[in-house]
């Protein structure tokens, strides 16, 4: 679908993506599942074929390009319909590594950014806790300086790429107990450091071929030039990659959502019940229009979202809203596709129940649904 | 070795045909790069390639299209693979019959001199399967169709070809200049050999993705526009459409529930053995 943003690069970006989907991933997908993980040689190709760098800066081993071909990327990684990869390759992109092209050193840049931009390493973005999720300002992970080093202890969950990361952007506590939001700072973690250790691999309810893991840290020594940005400013530098993080997040559940549509409508054509295809029964046709709206209407908030974040403008606002509308929305049009689908939706063999599965961490990871009402009633003045 | 790869631009298959005005409805149709071409495009890059090191070319790749404005699109998509140049011919589809295109293709071999037209074997839309067999007669060239193996040999100077034929693949050798279409397994792992390429190299299976490199890149690739009259061509079709009409809807199969029966309805019903 040309848009008016997407020009004819993006396009063609979008076409080598949805063509790589379609023919190394789609095909593994319940394979992958089944075995809860998929092959690291994924990221690899991702990287040579400059996918995972496409909106990154020449200087890192990107390809220069604007945030649309991260919006086509989101989009096109649906098609595999398979959240689990796409979320580990998206944490990949836009949600572990772009502070580190923001804040970086070039040494940073150059140990972590570039690998991972190249597949050959994989990254992970460590904020929750065990203890603490949305409430980033109470973190407990702490780094204490000792010599030349930062010595950290504490316990992460929650991490997508978690069990196999090879490095972690993680937060940290620097400042003293009860520092709040002001004590927090950002470090690059390798993940070989002594004390390092996966604790778990959590078991969800979807997003199967993606790990999940809970990370203990022992005593673990960084060198204090991992320090991204400056110490104690953490909490703001988080508060910044999220916009990235839930923009992504938005443009794929529309993305999501529009294909679990258009593949529902298919079916429903072709399915017949009291001597009819189902489509042809009034309710669906209109829950169908109702649903087709409500996508369309969340994808041009979402790249109204992406055009303002596109041109570096302030998109705080329209990116929690969109967060917010795309994710909710994407959760009923699940529902409801579900639904049409009679007993087939609840059984594994169609991709609808994948979906259904898999779509219910959209309003929850990356901050949840409260989380955007609550920024937005405080940036609204309410709160 | 400078090549010259025939691309058309096709609905997308797997899209549902609907019919207006006793003409297949392509007004929603999702245009996508004929799929046999893209494999001779990809078949054309192996060819002037070391694999070791990609991006020195060996060779010259053009890609050729006949179509509307939009075909720069499909073009592009084959720039983006590696092509290193694109003509396009501008015509509307309707204006088009296998022999035009033929001739038209013609016009521009005798203008480029390529070592070696390399064609799909077919088109996904009416599987004409006829320009590349046309084209060389026009050209008085060689031909070898349903490649499925090409080895550059004597030095550069002729093609050893395998084509699938029924009974197995047919090994034939063609002395340059000469048409090949090409099939399916044209793109397998190790279907290429040019003599620069270790012979053992593996591809991975199927066309080339673009990178976004090559994509980057295409940008800046030229492309050609020509019109027919500008190539001299004649566009009186050959061929034209009287009537489109969809097949009649298969009917609902049976069970049978012995050997005996289906023998039986074979034989009185159906009247095939």
């Amino acid at each position: 679908m040309l848009m008016t943003f997407f020009r004819e690069e993006h396009e063609l970006f979008r076409k080598s993506v949805l063509n790589f989907v379609e023919r190394e991933i789609r095909p593994h997908v319940e394979e992958w599942e089944r075995a809860q993980s998929f092959p690291r040689e994924i990221f690899r190709r991702c990287g040579e074929l400059g996918f995972l760098g496409a909106h990154y800066p020449e200087e890192v081993g990107g390809s220069g390009g604007d945030w649309w071909y991260a919006a086509a990327w989101g989009e096109a990684l649906t098609h595999g319909r398979c959240a689990g990869v796409a979320m580990a390759l998206m944490v990949q992109t836009d949600m572990a590594t772009p502070v580190i092209a923001e804040l970086g050193t070039r040494e940073q840049k150059e140990e972590f950014l570039a690998p991972a931009l190249r597949g050959e390493k994989i990254a992970a973005l460590g904020i929750s806790e065990p203890g603490c999720g949305s409430d980033v300002a109470s973190l407990r992970t702490t780094a204490r300086r000792v010599e030349g080093d930062y010595v950290i202890n504490g316990a992460k969950c929650w991490i997508t790429n978690g069990t196999r990361a090879d490095f972690i952007t993680l937060a940290v506590r620097t400042g003293p107990e009860g520092s709040g939001f002001g004590g927090i700072s950002l470090v690059t973690f390798p993940t070989d450091v002594k004390g390092f250790r996966v604790t778990r691999k959590i078991a969800k309810i979807g997003n199967h071929a993606s790990d999940t893991a809970e990370l203990s840290f022992e005593d673990c020594r960084i060198p204090v030039r991992y320090l991204l940005g400056e110490e104690n400013r953490g909490f703001y530098y988080i508060m910044q990659n999220f916009q990235g993080e839930r923009l992504i997040a938005a443009v794929s559940a529309v993305a999501g959502a529009q294909l679990a549509l258009d593949e529902t409508i298919r079916y429903t054509q072709e399915r017949t019940a009291f001597g009819r295809p189902i489509l042809k029964f009034q309710v669906w046709r209109h829950t169908f229009a109702q649903l087709a709206t409500e996508i369309e209407a969340a994808r041009w908030l979402t790249y109204r979202a992406v055009d303002l974040y596109n041109r570096k403008q302030d998109a705080t606002r329209e990116i929690t809203m969109a967060k917010l509308f795309a994710g909710e929305l994407a959760c009923k049009v699940a529902d409801r596709c579900l639904q049409a689908h009679g007993g087939f939706g609840y059984a594994e063999e169609f991709p609808i129940s994948r979906y259904y599965r898999d779509v219910r961490l959209i309003t929850i990871g990356g901050g949840t649904s409260e989380i955007m009402k609550e920024i937005l009633s405080k940036r609204m003045g309410w709160g | 070795m400078k090549i010259l790869v025939t691309v058309k631009r096709v609905p997308d298959p797997e899209q549902k045909i609907k019919l207006k005005d006793d003409r297949i409805d392509l007004s929603a149709a999702n245009w996508q790069l004929n799929q046999f071409d893209e494999y001779a495009v990809e078949a054309a890059l192996r060819l002037t390639e070391d694999a070791r090191n990609p991006a020195t070319r060996l060779g010259e790749v053009t890609v050729v299209s006949l179509g509307p404005a939009e075909v720069q699109q499909q073009l592009r998509a084959a720039l983006a693979m590696g092509a290193d140049k694109a003509v396009r011919v501008d015509s509307r589809d309707e204006d088009l019959d296998a022999d035009i295109v033929a001739r038209t293709v013609e016009k521009l071999v005798r203008r480029d001199s390529p070592d070696l037209v390399l064609m799909g074997k077919l088109a996904a839309d009416n599987e004409g399967n006829e320009v590349g067999q046309r084209l060389a007669g026009y050209l008085g060239w060689p031909q070898a169709t349903f490649a499925s193996i090409i080895e550059v040999v004597e030095g550069g100077k002729a093609l050893l070809v395998g084509r699938e034929v029924d009974a197995g693949v047919e090994m034939k050798k063609v002395r340059l200049p000469a048409v090949v279409t090409v099939d399916l397994r044209i793109v397998a792992p190790q279907a290429i050999k040019n003599g620069r390429t270790p012979p053992d190299h593996a591809y991975p299976e199927g066309p080339r993705y673009a990178s976004l490199k090559g994509i980057m890149a295409a940008k800046k690739k030229p492309i050609e526009e020509l019109t027919l009259a500008q190539l001299a061509i004649q566009p009186t079709l050959r061929v034209r459409t009287v009537s489109v009409r969809l097949p009649p809807p298969r009917k609902a199969g049976i069970k049978v529930s012995s050997v005996q029966e289906l023998v039986d309805k074979l034989h009185n019903e159906a009247k095939v053995i």
